[in-house]
């Protein structure tokens, strides 16, 4: 006992050495003290980076209202930043995302949960063991390589598949990133799908059900909740993802008619436009007022998921 | 009706062909990228600064503007994470404020990357007045890893048994010396993979570097914190999309780098993660 009070107190001396030179254990508490009100502070520095995160946004975003009126910029269907006098109209913004948002999920949905089913319910364990980390992999590609290989690849098929003046579209960078969200989808899904009971199986299994019954009758009505978490986060994924929109959406802020056009989403108008600015325009606080929308709609996504999640559990 | 068995053939062959489909991207990226940019790597490219605006020389700033982000970035969020998971795994109560601590965790890693940036440019660049520097792109990259390596390391905390915990009590010692002495050393692979996770995903972001730090085009070193530097994503970025006529083979092989490095950082995360798996000791 004495030793490793002495030991501690130096800070990992040899443990005789520290036995003659050991500091009071008044000064070991108080040290103490102090680390555990470090850690007091990291442990609640999350709250505090949120709140700061939305006043920041908030902040500049309201300047915008004193210049523009907010039913105009909420309702107003032209995204004119530079023209005289300038129109920040956030339709045609809303759109495009919302086009490659459920373009995205549209792919990814089957895409993501049947790979998951594929890993949890059907592959041998050798095939898990190199699935799951190339999927690991696949969510760390950088959103700018995704963005690069699609305008090489993705592009230039489209066009010439649909016959289509550019290849640079809203179905583009829904593949993109459909292709983009999977890993967040197969791997919360896989979670679930896991967590399932065994005996949920072997009863379905004895009852003379075949695996692929027991896999879409039981195992994953009994995921449900964990699947449409993993779908959900998925969709806050793909409405946040910036890079790669940016580069193959074709960037055209007007309102959108079909799959096949060009489109500029809200992320994708922010990182194009912020470099450009003018600080403290109604440009500038128009591009924060933007932030805080996707800011509040990532957080409400991800509310939603975190309540559901919980719900799922009890 | 089609007998059960052969529903079961179709489906299973279905999945498999979605995971095929899934995974593909790796193989497509890997393989246009090294077909197309191996070329272009040899010690000129990747040491030498870039000439006749970026159409020819080298990546050598982009490279090391993108390993001092990182380094930097590990070095604050680091530090601060694990404690954050400290304090979660170990003091926090079971209560409402530990509860929003969690949900604040949870909507940090859902926020925008380009939202971070946004952030970035609000507090560190202007409101405290660094300035588009190193110090700025450091932090900003550090509030995105934050959640990673929170979750990460609280995890491993998590999963050291509490006999451990009682072990060390019954010697005598205080909570944070069993945390310093017991806890966090039987952590340690675990919180190890985080942070190698963090570091991996902070290399490859460009959003939240765009107005915080990255350089259009800046052929030499950084000299201080308050120095902008270039970056390997920003710089794929802007020879991809921004300047005209740069010779292909040099975004091929500039992506080549960027993809090598990220994969790289992930590889040894899985690694360390399988051999401490295969290893657990308890």
């Amino acid at each position: 006992m004495k030793g490793q009070h002495s030991q501690s107190a130096d800070g990992g001396g040899a443990a005789c050495a520290a036995t003659l030179r050991r500091p009071s254990v008044k000064l070991r508490l108080f040290r103490e003290k102090v680390i555990e009100i470090a850690i007091l502070v990291c442990g609640y520095l999350s709250i505090a980076i949120v709140a700061l995160i939305f006043l920041f946004l908030a902040k500049e975003a309201v300047s915008l209202f004193s210049t523009e009126n907010p039913f105009a910029v909420i309702t107003g269907t032209k995204w004119y930043p530079i023209s005289d006098p300038p129109k920040f109209g956030l339709v045609p913004l809303l759109l495009g995302s919302l086009f490659v948002t459920v373009g995205a999920t549209i792919i990814v949905i089957p895409l993501g949960v049947g790979t998951a089913i594929f890993i949890s319910e059907v592959a041998p364990n050798w095939l898990k063991e190199i699935l799951k980390p190339t999927v690991e992999i696949l969510a760390s590609i950088p959103s700018v390589v995704v963005g690069f290989i699609a305008i090489l690849i993705l592009g230039p098929t489209l066009k010439s598949v649909f016959d289509l003046p550019t290849g640079l579209t809203a179905l583009t960078g829904s593949i993109a990133l459909a292709f983009m969200a999977a890993p967040t989808v197969i791997s919360i899904s896989e979670d679930a799908l896991r967590a399932v009971p065994v005996t949920y199986r072997e009863a379905s299994l004895a009852l003379g059900a075949t695996e692929w019954q027991t896999a879409y009758r039981v195992t994953a009505p009994a995921a449900a909740s964990g699947i449409v978490v993993a779908i959900m986060l998925g969709i806050g994924r793909v409405i946040g993802e910036t890079m790669a929109v940016l580069m193959v959406t074709g960037n055209a802020a007007l309102i959108p008619h079909s799959f096949l056009q060009p489109v500029r989403t809200m992320t994708a108008t922010i990182a194009a436009e912020m470099g450009e600015v003018v600080r403290g325009s109604s440009h500038y606080y128009a591009l924060f007022f933007i932030g805080l929308v996707l800011f509040i709609i990532t957080f409400l996504i991800n509310m939603a998921a975190e309540i559901f999640l919980h719900r799922g559990r009890s | 009706m089609i007998p059960a068995r052969i529903t079961q053939k179709i489906a299973f062959t279905t999945l498999f062909l979605f995971a095929v489909i899934a995974i593909a991207p790796i193989v497509i990226i890997l393989t246009v990228l090294v077909k197309n940019g191996i070329s272009a790597i040899n010690w000129e490219f990747l040491s030498e600064m870039p000439r006749q605006g970026m159409k020819a020389g080298g990546i050598f700033p982009a490279i090391v503007g993108t390993l001092l982000l990182v380094g930097g970035t590990v070095l604050i969020a680091l530090p601060v994470g694990v404690c954050a998971a400290v304090y979660l795994s170990e003091y926090a109560p079971k209560n409402r404020l530990t509860r929003l601590i969690k949900l604040s965790i949870v909507n940090l890693a859902g926020v925008p990357s380009i939202v971070h940036g946004l952030f970035g440019l609000g507090l560190f660049v202007l409101f405290f007045g660094f300035g588009a520097s190193l110090l700025a792109g450091c932090l900003t990259l550090a509030v995105l890893i934050l959640p990673v390596i929170i979750t990460a390391s609280e995890e491993a905390l998590r999963a050291v048994p509490v006999t451990f915990r009682e072990a060390s009590y019954a010697l005598g010692a205080s909570k944070w010396q069993t945390v310093r002495r017991v806890v966090l050393p039987s952590a340690l692979p675990g919180i190890l993979t985080g942070a190698i996770l963090g570091i991996g995903r902070a290399a490859g972001e460009t959003a939240p570097i765009l107005f915080t730090v990255a350089a259009f085009y800046l052929p030499r070193l950084p000299g201080s914190v308050f120095d902008q530097v270039m970056a390997l994503p920003y710089h794929l970025y802007v020879i991809a999309t921004q300047v005209p006529n740069v010779p292909k083979e040099f975004q091929y092989g500039t992506a080549l780098v960027l993809v090598t490095l990220v994969f790289g950082i992930n590889l040894v995360a899985i690694v360390i993660r399988y051999l401490y798996r295969r290893a657990n000791r308890w």
